[in-house]
């Protein structure tokens, strides 16, 4: 039986083979598919997560257990998706305008990912009008956005606007975050909601959606 | 006339000047909006925040070209302006540079990971970086400062790239945190490590710049200088940025750089300035109280 920290260690350690094998066996030693990406490899991006903000990692180790876990989520979407008739909503990413920043967008991503969301990257540099016309298209329950730059962060605000004049504010909720980004800022600015990691974006999410 | 820049650095301490791009947004320069494309399309504007530097006091002038790379051109959309952004980037500043002032040809971060961490191989990487020096250095550069780099291999195929396609000397210089190991680039690079790579590839000006503020980078400026003669530059940030009332605002002004300015030449700074946040009123204080 595979143990969930040693996946979590191959998360940790930046392991994409070591990852990609440990899961592999797992599912075949029936662990399922909801276990081993929260027990395993969430367990071990948090403990990156948390390095990497006590300055004991840095970005090269931060990027390649993005990597592993990335390798990890290949063998374990589908069987994710397979285990739900549909998935669980949809959620709409992007970093802001002007801010090239998508480590921390696409861990996110990835996250909601595993847990069964279907997602629409938007990807760097997203406009309001970009962001606004995905609203409108997609049928979204949830408009995330990330912003690492203080001087980019106050374009969230643009966003809420430009969906507020487009009548499309009603249509989703919207969720911010990234290192300079705040509760306070969030409520500040009229978002739905704030998560200062990828792990609190799941949580976050579930929580929008249940109180709808 | 002025002397070969290495030759002025003997004589003492060089005040350059302040931000550039932080200046451009305040003269209308939008988020997300390319700043380099301003050589080419709003060069007066760029041409009244390098006149405000030399009134303030300013003896060298940074061209508006830290992401006139084609990978980070590419980024904005518009790579096959390379040549002319850097070109016209250098010559704006000559024009208000005149004969007497230097003219620093900036280049900056690609805005991509190398290769293991990315995909951006090294060949590319000094195919970009190659392309850019010559194009500065036609428009009529002193010197090239290669900045607010992070990873160490980055920053060592710039220098080498600049020194196989120009014969301009190299201010190399990079950003750092300060943690728990002590400073330290993103990316895990300490001071030293820098320091002595930096060394072999035959930089001419070690530095750092932007950051977190000038108390910090004092203390980088005495760790740098317990390894190392060279003339060293420091243009710190003016703090990180916070915002008030819907408003970016950086915290350390024109006085509380005038200050510390004392102390960040006694720490071993040789060209001192300012980067993101600052403005010609930091580069007067700074210069009033140089001259004292
Ligand atoms: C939708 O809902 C949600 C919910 C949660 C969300 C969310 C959305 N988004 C994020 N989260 C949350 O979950 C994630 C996972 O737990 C977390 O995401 P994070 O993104 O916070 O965390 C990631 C997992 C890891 N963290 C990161 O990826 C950011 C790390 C640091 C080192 C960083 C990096 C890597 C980069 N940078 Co930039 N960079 C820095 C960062 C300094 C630092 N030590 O943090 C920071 C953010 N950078 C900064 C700066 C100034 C810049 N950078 C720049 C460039 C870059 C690189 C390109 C080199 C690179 C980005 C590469 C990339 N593809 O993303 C430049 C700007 C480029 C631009 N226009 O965007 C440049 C301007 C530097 C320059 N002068 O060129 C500083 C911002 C200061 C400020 N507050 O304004 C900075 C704090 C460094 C510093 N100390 O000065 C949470 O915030």
């Amino acid at each position: 039986m595979v143990a969930f920290q040693k996946i979590a260690d191959s998360i940790i350690l930046g392991n994409a083979k070591l990852a990609r094998d440990l899961t592999e066996q797992a599912l075949q030693d029936g662990l399922s598919p909801q276990e081993i990406l929260e027990n395993g490899l969430i367990a071990g991006m948090n403990v990156v997560g948390v390095r990497f903000r006590k300055n004991e990692i840095y970005v090269p180790e931060v990027l390649i257990s993005a990597r592993a876990m990335k390798a990890a989520l290949e063998n374990l979407s589908p069987m994710l998706t397979q285990t739900k008739v549909k998935p669980k909503g949809k959620v709409i990413l992007g970093t802001v305008k002007g801010d090239l920043h998508d480590i921390g967008k696409n861990l996110v991503g990835m996250m909601l990912e595993g847990a069964g969301f279907e997602i629409v990257d938007l990807g760097i540099d997203v406009s309001p009008e970009k962001f606004a016309s995905a609203v409108e298209q997609e049928n979204a329950n949830i408009l995330g956005m990330s912003a690492l730059l203080t001087t980019t962060m106050i374009g969230m605000k643009t966003v809420i606007d430009t969906l507020a004049v487009g009548n499309l504010r009603d249509k989703v909720q919207v969720i911010v975050g990234g290192a300079p980004v705040t509760q306070h800022y969030c409520e500040e600015i009229g978002a739905d909601g704030y998560a200062p990691d990828s792990a609190s974006a799941v949580d976050l999410v579930k929580a929008l959606l249940d109180s709808k | 006339m002025r002397k070969s820049y290495l030759e002025r650095l003997k004589e003492g301490t060089l005040l350059a000047d302040g931000a550039m791009g932080t200046r451009l947004q305040s003269k209308g320069l939008s988020a997300g909006e390319c700043p380099d494309r301003w050589n080419l399309t709003n060069s007066e504007k760029v041409k009244e925040v390098h006149r405000e530097y030399v009134l303030a006091g300013a003896e060298s002038l940074i061209t508006n070209t830290f992401g006139g790379t084609r990978t980070k051109l590419t980024q904005c959309g518009y790579p096959e302006k390379q040549w002319e952004i850097n070109f016209r980037g250098a010559e704006i500043a000559r024009e208000i540079a005149g004969d007497d002032i230097y003219v620093v040809g900036s280049i900056g971060p690609m805005g991509k990971f190398l290769a293991p961490f990315g995909d951006m191989a090294e060949a590319d990487a000094a195919r970009d970086f190659k392309e850019q020096a010559k194009a500065l250095d036609a428009g009529g550069a002193d010197v090239l400062q290669i900045e607010t780099m992070t990873d160490l291999n980055e920053i060592v195929i710039a220098v080498r790239a600049v020194k196989e396609s120009t014969n301009l000397p190299v201010i190399a210089s990079m950003t750092f945190d300060k943690g728990q190991k002590g400073y330290r680039t993103v990316m895990g690079i300490d001071v030293p490590t820098a320091v002595a790579a930096l060394i072999k590839e035959n930089a001419d000006v070690l530095g750092s710049n932007c950051g977190n503020g000038i108390d910090e980078l004092i203390e980088i400026m005495v760790e740098m200088r317990r390894y190392t003669d060279f003339p060293l530059l420091a243009k710190p940030n003016a703090g990180i940025p916070v915002i008030q009332k819907g408003e970016v605002v950086y915290t350390q002004g024109p006085d509380y750089f005038a200050a510390r300015v004392q102390k960040l030449v006694q720490a071993g700074a040789t060209v001192i300035g300012g980067c993101c946040g600052t403005t010609p009123d930091h580069i007067r204080a700074m210069a009033l109280e140089l001259n004292k």
